[in-house]
């Protein structure tokens, strides 16, 4: 299956109208319509385990999660509601794996899901939810609604029915190991070129290392900045540290295109990495979706513990900075205006970083404030878990972004600080498709502006 | 053999057998699905994440992220608030949710009380049971029943007159709140002699209870049994990442 080989997209017609489901599908590859429910239905029953299917029984239909969404909270679009993103998933399982499946199928009560639901119900999935968390927080009976979402991506990706955009992505990933197709030869000169940029040495391939950091092509594209940040405050902490050329960037589009091979795959080139070099941690780049997919998902995908540590690079600041090896000069953000932390979800909610911003904002004397909702019920920025990828999705993103710009513009700040480099994007395409006097900031480089000494 | 004798015979005795082996058959088969080993190493330590799923079954407070960044005032707002994680919304999701959640609490407070304290109830756990204890007066009783009777409605007008509420629910919601609402009233019928016969409006309170007890496994009444085991299972698995419980 190849993303130019029969891709359709049905997306352009109905772009501009958010309110036309039926408009929002792609297919990829030239399976039949049958091929492609089986392919689901198959993946829907072996993903639900004992703990997905306690989930999926104990929904009472109360509605609450609808009030924790980005999307409906946005829209109003009642499709938007949480748990009724997964319903292909749970009509499935109580067809076919649930407590009484057999009577359900017998007296045909629970019908076999249908392609013309699997398209409809392949925006709900991937146009509508950025894995943010924030409904798997309100449910009164402890759902994780996001990880029934994350199990339902994983049917639809193998029924080869995931938007274009964001297939592409994985894909190219999956055949060459980053987005941009980039050989490792092109990345290591890339890598070492943002060195001379910033008049600093990145190390490559240091035998004996202690650490080994990762980044995305993403940022060293957008921000090579963050990616000097980051050795700046490596060389500063006195980190016995490398990049590996085999394993240089960390993102994961399988993990949010639903693709658990190809989750795998990136999984496993960085776990294969660490282990030739035998380092004790890695030290993962301000994306928190690649910091999720390793740390979280890593360990089962890759079938057993990994042998060293997983530690997002705020958690890694944190953690040096409460040893007192990370010593930072007070100052104020880039600009001297007021600064707002806008904190990532997928960082805080699915990857349990919750206190780093706090800890090292304060630590170097930044005055910040926080959006009304803040903390554990951050609103998420709309472009997480592939939306931001996703482009038929962007007149719904936009929808949810403009919530944000105005949380954001009720604090009074002049700039945004964030430390997951899937946020910065998506508030630089907002500033730049609303023309928003805002500047947006990576954590990781105003912790390295602020290095003592 | 009467219409009473009947409900409270191999009426009561078929809706038990179903009622028993129902919910065991339900949960077993859904403990006896796959099982996902956490193998990553957690934040928190074992320790860590069982206190989460305590957390998010039995207490209290809003998730504490920023250490050092709360007032002694915010602690001690957070002690006041003392709800269960999950059961109460958080802070920051009451507004949106206040209104449904208190219908919910109400109705069930009401379910309970009556059950338990209604003298006939009694009567019948002590003849199953042995033990008895005080009933509430009847005057009480009759006004818990007919303010938990509106509060079942105005549960359901919620569920119409919502557009999420009205584009989730299904069969199960709607039957589920009928039989309820019909053991309910013919409870309240038979208790103040009211519809006819008293020995007949009994017979069709019991009858609908019978329902009640064999439907039970198969709809969303299970949640009674589904609200531990989901809520600490959440609690657990989001707590060893360290995140917000």
């Amino acid at each position: 299956m190849t993303p130019d080989n029969r891709v359709s997209s049905a997306a352009a017609i109905a772009a501009s109208d958010i309110r036309q489901p039926h408009g929002h599908y792609d297919e990829e590859g030239g399976a039949s319509a049958q091929a492609r429910v089986n392919a689901a239905v198959r993946s829907f029953v072996l993903d639900v385990g004992a703990v997905s299917a306690l989930r999926l029984d104990s929904c009472v239909h109360c509605g609450m999660c609808a009030d924790a969404c980005p999307f409906y909270v946005a829209t109003d679009d009642p499709r938007y509601t949480p748990i009724h993103k997964v319903e292909p998933l749970k009509q499935t399982y109580k067809r076919e794996a649930g407590p009484f499946a057999p009577f359900f199928k017998l007296l045909g009560l629970k019908r076999k899901v249908t392609i013309e639901e699997l398209h409809e119900w392949e925006e709900l999935l991937f146009d509508s939810c950025t894995l943010c968390g924030r409904c798997s927080l309100i449910c009164p009976m402890g759902i994780d609604i996001t990880a029934l979402i994350e199990d339902a991506r994983h049917g639809m990706s193998e029924a080869g029915l995931v938007p274009k955009a964001l297939y592409e992505k994985a894909y190219r990933q999956h055949r060459s190991g980053n987005v941009f197709g980039l050989s490792n030869e092109e990345i290591t000169r890339r890598l070492a070129g943002i060195g001379q940029e910033h008049g600093i040495d990145i190390p490559i391939d240091r035998a004996g290392a202690e650490i080994m950091v990762c980044t995305t092509v993403e940022e060293m594209d957008a921000y090579p900045a963050t990616v000097a940040a980051m050795v700046r405050v490596l060389e500063h902490v006195g980190a016995n540290y490398t990049f590996c050329s085999q394993a240089v960037d960390a993102s994961n589009y399988g993990y949010v295109g639903g693709s658990l091979a190809w989750e795998r795959e990136g999984i496993v080139r960085i776990v294969e990495a660490a282990k030739r070099y035998g380092v004790r941690t890695v030290v993962m780049p301000e994306d928190a979706f690649a910091y999720v997919a390793l740390r979280w998902e890593g360990t089962e995908l890759y079938g057993k513990a990994l042998p060293f540590e997983v530690k997002h690079i705020s958690e890694f600041m944190q953690e040096e900075l409460a040893a007192g090896r990370l010593r930072l000069k007070k100052g104020n953000g880039a600009d001297g205006g007021a600064v707002v932390l806008h904190e990532s979800s997928q960082l805080l909610r699915r990857g349990g970083v919750v206190g780093a911003p706090l800890d090292l904002l304060e630590a170097m004397g930044v005055a910040f404030k926080r959006p009304a909702d803040h903390g554990a019920f951050a609103w998420c920025c709309g472009g997480g878990g592939g939306v931001l990828e996703n482009e038929r999705a962007q007149p719904l993103r936009y929808r949810v972004f403009e919530a944000r710009m105005r949380e954001i513009e009720a604090t009074q700040a002049d700039e945004i600080v964030t430390c997951c480099s899937v946020c910065r994007r998506t508030f630089d395409d907002g500033v730049d498709r609303f023309g928003w006097d805002k500047r947006i900031v990576g954590l990781t480089e105003m912790v390295a502006a602020h290095l003592a000494g | 053999m009467d219409l009473l004798s009947i409900a409270r015979g191999p009426a009561l005795k078929a809706a038990l057998a179903i009622f028993f082996f129902g919910i065991t058959w339900r949960l077993v088969t859904i403990f006896l699905l796959r099982h996902n080993w956490q193998l990553s190493f957690a934040r928190e330590g074992r320790a860590g994440a069982w206190s989460g799923a305590l957390k998010s079954v039995f207490t209290f407070r809003r998730p504490r992220l920023s250490r050092a960044r709360r007032s002694s005032m915010e602690a001690t707002a957070d002690a006041a608030v003392a709800v269960g994680s999950r059961s109460w919304p958080h802070p920051p999701f009451v507004r949106r949710t206040l209104y449904g959640e208190t219908i919910g609490y109400l109705y069930h407070i009401g379910l309970a009380l009556v059950v338990i304290f209604g003298a006939p109830h009694i009567l019948v756990l002590k003849s199953f049971f042995g033990v008895g204890w005080p009933a509430l007066p009847t005057p009480i009783i009759t006004i818990i029943s007919v303010l938990t009777l509106a509060l079942l409605f105005a549960a359901l007008m919620r569920r119409l007159g919502s557009p999420v509420l009205r584009h989730l629910s299904n069969f199960d919601d709607y039957f589920s709140w009928s039989i309820v609402t019909l053991v309910f009233a013919t409870g309240l019928m038979a208790h103040g002699h009211l519809g006819g016969p008293y020995q007949d409006v009994l017979a069709w309170h019991i009858l609908s209870f019978d329902l009640l007890l064999a439907w039970f496994p198969f709809g969303k009444l299970m949640h009674a049994f589904f609200l531990t085991p989901s809520r600490a299972i959440a609690g657990y698995l989001l707590k060893r990442r360290g995140a917000p419980v």
